[in-house]
Parts: C-alpha cells; sequence; structure tokens
C-alpha cells in the first residue's frame, strides 16, 4: 500500500495561541481513516491545516508533493475535496449550482453533467430538489449535498470535518453507509473527523486519537476500538 | 468548536477593541497633556489657531470615533452635526448676545437631541444604507441652512460673522491663546467623560451591540435606546465641536459644512485608529496638514499627493496610529525585560 | 395629467444615466461587498480616455472598444497593486483608501486634460426620440445600452462558469476556496468588470453633463442611490432603481413648491431612505438572513 497523505511535526497556530503541537500521521491509499478527539483536541485545526487555512509549520506531503506552502484552492486543486464544518452550503443558490460548484476547477468539462447524474444517484432526495435554494434544504440534506459537492471535484482524497453534526442518528447511519461505498467503489481515500466515535471506528480501517493537539494513539480501528481506555473516554463504556 | 478556533470566523465591520485598549496610559497622557499646555507659549499666534482647530476637529473625530469604534454604527454625516453646533454657537452669540463659553453647552444639548432623534430612523439601517443616510444629511444641511425661511437667523448664503472673545479677567494673553486654552479645556473634560462614558456601564453596552447585537439583545441590553444613545452622545460633542470652531474661525457660511467635512472627519477617524480615542488626535493632524503638505508638493496635483500620502498611512499601518501605539509598547515591553 | 405624464418620461430619461451607473455599482458590490467610491471618477477617467483618442482620430466606435478594454484592465491593475494590499485590513481602511483613489484620479485628470467643460459626442443623434421632445435618440440608445448591458451581465453570471465562481466567491469566500476558486483573482476581475462597465455609463453621461473632470459627482450618489434603492444584490433592481430615482427627481422638482436644483438630490435621498427604513435589502434585492 503506497501512502497518499504523510503529515509530519504538523503545528498551527491562532494568532498567539498554537492548537496544534507537533501532529504526525500518515493515510494510505484508498484507506478510509477517523480521527477522534474530544471538543478542541484539534480535529478541525488538523484539516483547515492540510488545505492552509490556518498559520501552520511542518511538512504535508500529498503523493509525495510537498503541499504546505499551497494556498487554499490550489490544494484543493490537486485533489483533495474539503467537507468543511458547518457544510459551507452556497445557500443563495440551487442545488444544481452547488454541484457545478463542485467541479468548477475541474479542466474536464464534459463529464460534468454525468457526474451530477451520478450524485442524484447516491443521493436520490437531491434531485427532487435541484432547482431549489440550497439554502432551504434540511440540514441532513445539506450535508448529503456537502459531500456530493465534494465528490464532484473527483477527489483522490476526501476530508470530512464531523458530518454528523446536528444530524438525527438515521440519517447519520445513511450518510456513513454512503460513505463506505464511495470509499470502496470510488476510491476515493477518506479522512474523517468525528465525535461520534463509536459509528467513525465501525466504518472506519484506521483510527488517531488526539488530544490538545497531540496524537496520542493510533492504529487499526478495530483495535482501537477494543482499546480500555478508548472505550471509557470515547465511547462510554 | 474551541473557543481559540472561533476566532478565525469572519471579522466583524469594526473591531472589537477592548475598552481599556481605547484609551491611554497615565504616563503617555501626561506628557501629551504637558506638550499641549506648553507648545502654545513658543508659537507664533498662526500656529497656535491651528493648534486650536486641530484640538477642534479632534474632539469632532472622537465624537466619530465614539459612534463607530463604541457602537459600531457608521457615519457620514457628522459634517450635519458639526454645522447644527456651529450654527447654534453663532446665532446665541450674535442675535442673543450670549457669552460665548454659555452657549457651547446649548450647542451640545441641541445637537445630541438632533442626533438622538436621528438615530431612531437610523436604527433600522447599518452598512452602507446607514452610510447613504448620514450622507443624505450631511449633502442636505447645506442646502437647509441656505433656505430662505431662515435667513433672518443664519445669513443665508453669506452666513454669519461672529466676534472672537477677548481673554477674561484682564489676563495678558492674545485672543487666540486664550481661545486655544479655553480650547484645550474643553477638549480635556470632554475627553475625560468620554473615557469614563466607555468605561461605564453604557459603553460596555455599546461595544456588545458594535460585537454582536442579538447577543446583546439576548443578555438585556436595550439595543435601541443604546444606539440612539450613541448618535446622540457623537453629535452632541460634534455639536460642541461644532461651536468651537464657530468661534475660533469666527465666521459660519452654510458652504464650511459641506460632505468633504463629513469625509476629512472620517478619514481622521480611519488614520488614528478605530475605536483608539487618543488616536483622534493623529487623525486631526492628518486632515489638518497634510492637505497644506501636498498643496506644497505640488500645487497642480495637490488631490494626488494627498491620495498617495493616505495609501502611504494605510499601507503602513492599516489599523492607524493605534497600530503605531501597540508596536511602541511591545519594544517598551522588551527593553524592559532585557 | 400630461404634465405628470411628461415628468415621468423626462424622469425616465434622467433616470437611464443613473440607472447606467448603478449596474456598475452593483457589479462591484458583488465583487468586494462594498461601495467604491472612486467608482465615477474610475469612469470620468475612462470618458478622457476615450475622447482623447477620438481627438486623435479613433472612430467613435473604435474608441468605445478600445475604451473598454482599457478600463477593464485598468480595473485590474487598480485592484492588484492597491487594494490586494488591504485585502486583510479594517473594511474602513479599505474605505478610506477608496477616498484616496478618488482623490488621485480627479487631480491626475484634471491637471492632463484641464478642468474646463469639453462637448461630447452620441453615435445615437440628439434628435427628439419619436417626436418627443422630452427624450432625445441619445437617451433612447442610452436606455439601450443599459438593457443590453443588463442582459449580457444575466447571462453572465446564469450560464457561465466563471459567473458562478464569481457569484460564488462573494457569497462565501471559505467554501469557494474549498472548491477551487481563486477568490482573490475573482475579486480583481470584479473590478475589471465595474470598471468596463463605469466606463460604458461614463461615455453614454458625458454627452448630457458634459466632460468635465466633476462630471460624475453627483452621477455616482445617484447611481449608489439607485443600486441601494432597487437592491444592491440585484443588477435588475439596480437598473429599475435607476429610473425610479430620476422619476423621484423631476417629480419633487416639479410638485414640490420651493425645491431648487439643490434641494433636489437631498430630498431623492431622503426618499429613499424612507423606502429603506420599510424594506431594507432594497426593492428588488433579496433579504439576506445572518445566522448569529
Amino acid at each position: 500500500m503506497t501512502t497518499m497523505l504523510n503529515v509530519k511535526d504538523l503545528r498551527a497556530y491562532y494568532g498567539q495561541v498554537q492548537a496544534l503541537h507537533g501532529l504526525s500521521f500518515s493515510l494510505n491509499e484508498g484507506s478510509l481513516t477517523t480521527l477522534l478527539g474530544a471538543n478542541g483536541a484539534g480535529k478541525t485545526t488538523t484539516l483547515r491545516a492540510i488545505c492552509n487555512m490556518v498559520r501552520s509549520t511542518g511538512a504535508i506531503e500529498f503523493e509525495g508533493k510537498p503541499i504546505g506552502t499551497r494556498s487554499t484552492e490550489n490544494v484543493v486543486r490537486l485533489g483533495i475535496a474539503h467537507v468543511p464544518q458547518g457544510r459551507g452550503t452556497f445557500t443563495n443558490m440551487t442545488v444544481e449550482e452547488n454541484l457545478q460548484l463542485g467541479a468548477i476547477s475541474r479542466p474536464d468539462k464534459k463529464a460534468i453533467g454525468s457526474d451530477i447524474e451520478r450524485m442524484y444517484e447516491h443521493f436520490p432526495v437531491l434531485k427532487q430538489r435541484y432547482t431549489q435554494q440550497a439554502g432551504t434544504l434540511s440540514g441532513g440534506e445539506q450535508q448529503m449535498l456537502a459531500v456530493a459537492r465534494a465528490l464532484m471535484l473527483r477527489p483522490r482524497l476526501m476530508l470530512l470535518d464531523e458530518p454528523s453534526f446536528g444530524l438525527a442518528p438515521l440519517i447519520v447511519r445513511d450518510l456513513f453507509r454512503i460513505l463506505g461505498k464511495i470509499n470502496r467503489e470510488e476510491k476515493v481515500t477518506i479522512l474523517v473527523v468525528e465525535q461520534n466515535a463509536q459509528l467513525a471506528l465501525e466504518l472506519a480501517d484506521q483510527a488517531y486519537v488526539i488530544e490538545t493537539g497531540r496524537i496520542v494513539m493510533s492504529g487499526n480501528a478495530k483495535d482501537i476500538a477494543n482499546n480500555e481506555d478508548v472505550r471509557k473516554s470515547y465511547l462510554g463504556y | 468548536m474551541s473557543a481559540a478556533e472561533e476566532i478565525v470566523t469572519e471579522a466583524p465591520a469594526v473591531e472589537a477593541v477592548p475598552k481599556r485598549a481605547m484609551t491611554l496610559g497615565y504616563g503617555t497622557s501626561l506628557v501629551v497633556l504637558a506638550a499641549l499646555i506648553l507648545i502654545p507659549l513658543f508659537v507664533k499666534n498662526f500656529i497656535i489657531f491651528q493648534m486650536t482647530m486641530l484640538l477642534i476637529y479632534a474632539l469632532a473625530v472622537m465624537a466619530l470615533n465614539i459612534l463607530t469604534g463604541g457602537s459600531g454604527q457608521f457615519s457620514l454625516g457628522q459634517s450635519a452635526f458639526y454645522a447644527v453646533g456651529a450654527y447654534t454657537s453663532a446665532i446665541l452669540m450674535e442675535h442673543a448676545g450670549m457669552n460665548y463659553a454659555l452657549t457651547l453647552p446649548i450647542a451640545g444639548i441641541v445637537c445630541f437631541g438632533f442626533g438622538f432623534l436621528f438615530g431612531q430612523p437610523a436604527l433600522r439601517l447599518s452598512g452602507v444604507y446607514l452610510a447613504l443616510a448620514t450622507f443624505a444629511l450631511a449633502t442636505a444641511m447645506p442646502q437647509l441652512l441656505k433656505l430662505g425661511y431662515f435667513e433672518h437667523w443664519t445669513g443665508g448664503v453669506q452666513g454669519l460673522v461672529v466676534t472672537k472673545p477677548d481673554a477674561p479677567f484682564g489676563l495678558p494673553m492674545s485672543q487666540d491663546m486664550w481661545l486655544y486654552y479655553f480650547t484645550l479645556a474643553v477638549s480635556i473634560g470632554i475627553y475625560l467623560a468620554s473615557v469614563n462614558l466607555l468605561r461605564s456601564r453604557s459603553g460596555r453596552a455599546f461595544m456588545a451591540i458594535r460585537d454582536n447585537e442579538i447577543a446583546a439583545s439576548a443578555m438585556g441590553v436595550d439595543v435601541a435606546l443604546y444606539k440612539t444613545l450613541a448618535f446622540g452622545v457623537s453629535a452632541g460633542i460634534t455639536g460642541v465641536a461644532g461651536g468651537l470652531g464657530a468661534i475660533a474661525v469666527q465666521f459660519v457660511a452654510p458652504d464650511g459644512y459641506t460632505i468633504q467635512l463629513a469625509i476629512s472627519l472620517f478619514l481622521g477617524m480611519v488614520v488614528g485608529g478605530v475605536g483608539w480615542l487618543p488616536g483622534s488626535i493623529v487623525g486631526s493632524a492628518f486632515i489638518i496638514f497634510v492637505p497644506n503638505i501636498a498643496e506644497g508638493i505640488s500645487k497642480g496635483l495637490s488631490g494626488a499627493v494627498f491620495g498617495v500620502l493616505l495609501f502611504l498611512v494605510i499601507f503602513l499601518v492599516p489599523h492607524g496610529a493605534r497600530q503605531i501605539a501597540i508596536i511602541a509598547q511591545q519594544l517598551a515591553a522588551k527593553f524592559k525585560k532585557n | 395629467m400630461e404634465l405628470f405624464a411628461n415628468q415621468v418620461l423626462a424622469g425616465i430619461a434622467t433616470g437611464a444615466i443613473y440607472a447606467c451607473m448603478a449596474l456598475a455599482v452593483v457589479m462591484i458590490y458583488q465583487a468586494i461587498d462594498h461601495l467604491n467610491f472612486a467608482q465615477g471618477e474610475m469612469a470620468m477617467f475612462s470618458t478622457f480616455v476615450s475622447w482623447q483618442l477620438m481627438q486623435w482620430g479613433v472612430p467613435y466606435w473604435g474608441a468605445f472598444v478600445l475604451t473598454v478594454a482599457f478600463s477593464f484592465a485598468a480595473g485590474i491593475v487598480i485592484e492588484r497593486l492597491l487594494f490586494k494590499p488591504l485585502a486583510k485590513a479594517p473594511i474602513l481602511t479599505n474605505v478610506a483608501g477608496f477616498i484616496a483613489l478618488y482623490a488621485i484620479i480627479n487631480s491626475v485628470a484634471g491637471l492632463i486634460w484641464d478642468f474646463t467643460i469639453k462637448q461630447y459626442p452620441t453615435p445615437f443623434g440628439s434628435s427628439p426620440f419619436l417626436g418627443s421632445q422630452l427624450i432625445s435618440t441619445h437617451q433612447a440608445g442610452m436606455i439601450g445600452i443599459t438593457l443590453l448591458m443588463l442582459a449580457l451581465l444575466f447571462f453572465f453570471f446564469r450560464f457561465t462558469r466563471v459567473g458562478l465562481a464569481m457569484r460564488a466567491a462573494a457569497s462565501l469566500p471559505e467554501s469557494a476556496r474549498l472548491v477551487g476558486i481563486n477568490t482573490s483573482w475573482m475579486i480583481a476581475l470584479g473590478w475589471g468588470m465595474a470598471s468596463a462597465i463605469g466606463s460604458i455609463a461614463g461615455m453614454m453621461i458625458a454627452p448630457v453633463v458634459f466632460l468635465e473632470p466633476n462630471m460624475m459627482l453627483g452621477v455616482l450618489i445617484y447611481g449608489f442611490a439607485a443600486a441601494v434603492l432597487g437592491g444592491l444584490t440585484s443588477p435588475f433592481g439596480a437598473v429599475m432603481g435607476g429610473f425610479l430615482v430620476g422619476i423621484f427627481e423631476n417629480l419633487v422638482g416639479t410638485y414640490i413648491p420651493g425645491v431648487g436644483n439643490e434641494l433636489k438630490l437631498p430630498i431623492a435621498l431622503a426618499l429613499i431612505i424612507v423606502v429603506l427604513v420599510v424594506k431594507p435589502a432594497g426593492l428588488f434585492g433579496r433579504a439576506i438572513v445572518k445566522r448569529v
């Protein structure tokens, strides 16, 4: 297995405050990895640092190329799709325009139409609403739209920031099922940040646990799920 | 997620300036005060006059700063309040024969009322809309002052000539110098009152509204009252400045209070640093002296030179004089450590 | 009644000027979320450039096209040189920058072309339009050009990828970057387009108000007012706002006694404020609900 993303000694800062203290981890190509941690542990910051949306130092390599100094849009153009916390929906545009925007940096314009159709297959609810203003969608629908928009990039790597946030449990299950499918069928490497540790560990094959800006545990998702400390702190049994 | 991460969300239009950062420390204040007291003893009358204007505009800039930096509302209409203050003083002095010093509080009260009333419809507006509304006020004011109905009082287009007061109690002082110290005393009084206002409950209410209006109202701040109050206070101080200005220039006329004055005051606030009261005097110096400097560099291109100088200032210190003060403070702290 | 109808027609004719300028205002507002106080001066400068080209013997439409191209490029250059460095500065500092730009352009134009009033040609002629004394063929042509620009803008924003990207960058810069849009260049492009539209406005307005460095002062204020009235988010609203402001202004001048030319502006503005108090997003604007 080849390494897709390699992060070494990542430190990130908000003004004077240091949020990450030398984080190192790597993602294998085709893997589905989850990053677990409590509030304020630095999960979101880690994702933001990969896309250069926060001031950071350290080495970030994507498919062997250093990307630490690239601007956000140029990181994305390499094929790294980022579904941000809060979904980042373009609320005043239609569902279809949101999907178009997902593919806006792609050079192959012809395939966009068929990709949109494919998204409607993954997320049938979006098809029913394609001329509707995205802001009028429910939270769950918006999260589906955000994932679909990210996939429109035809990404090699997808970063998801708490996709379960604020959604009903049934919808979360549905969403995670689709994520698994995308990971297997479309060969998209996925890094998902979650507070819902149980679901995330069921879904993922690799896991990292992060505490106050440092990785404290890493390994196979099953092993992590069986780890006593993790069970106590994150799974609650 | 965590508190640290919330910092990166979109910045509000007006930066949140903590209230302690809005003022100067004691030591620096005393040095500035000493300079303001001593310099006039050694310079010519014309320069004393310019220093008087410096203080007057500083007051007007500070008034805008309380409105914008304090409560987050934006105004391009300060020239209108300034004009009302100036005319109130001038009319009371020339038509009613009132003592100049007594006209100032009246000018302040009249403008406070005017600003408070104007603040009512302005409540519904924010950002560019409020800018346009206040702008309309500023463009209307000179026209209103010219109107035939008020000509008996305002002197119409001609305006009014105001008598310059002599120093009282037979003090051996030129008129200019007396007026300077009088203005200085008034300015210090208003500055101290403003600092106290911003440190008080009302000041906290202003700043809460500036930083997050909905959260402020959720905490029980009467948003409508405090927003109009901020307009009133700002207008009142501007009115006093206008009254002082009328006395210093010895003349009021509609064309002295055009939108250009409002724009100048706005620039003064930006250059001084939005939300930093002591910066007002730096901003005032900028709008008084830089046009003259520009004229000195090139008569034909004075506007362009002014623009270039303004760009230089905002490139070097986008946060205005406040930024210089902060840098100086950090340097001083470093120096102490070593 | 006939007086009323005539005044409305005359209002539409003057309104065309404001509508033209309001389009440029909306364009820049879309890109930078703010009003550019130097926009009128940029349009004035462009108009002088076209005048200079015609003085050198370039035919009208040739000068027109060259000027639009020049203005587009100049808008981008101004953004890259002067406002990109201020991208992280507070908004009020940016406003100070607009004022500085205003002073610079006005002063330089005055130095190059001096402050005397110049005639400016119209490609549409200035005979009465369809036999009406109130509206000339030039004004009719100006209305036509404004509507054409409106249609083009609508097409651009609705059906092109760049238009979509610009809208995205304006509404949510961070999300736009996350789909790979270079938001910084979108802003520059917005400046270029606003400057180009402004130059067309200037060239249409100049035959009416005559060419001189201060020609745009009043026009820009009315253009702002029109854009704000119509709704800053809507090009269509801006054009309608322009016509409405023109009609407002004419009716005020006709029916309210004692309103000279000088009080027209404040009264028109006051009316607009009344509208805004009732409908804060403008007549045609989308109310933007902000989550807190």
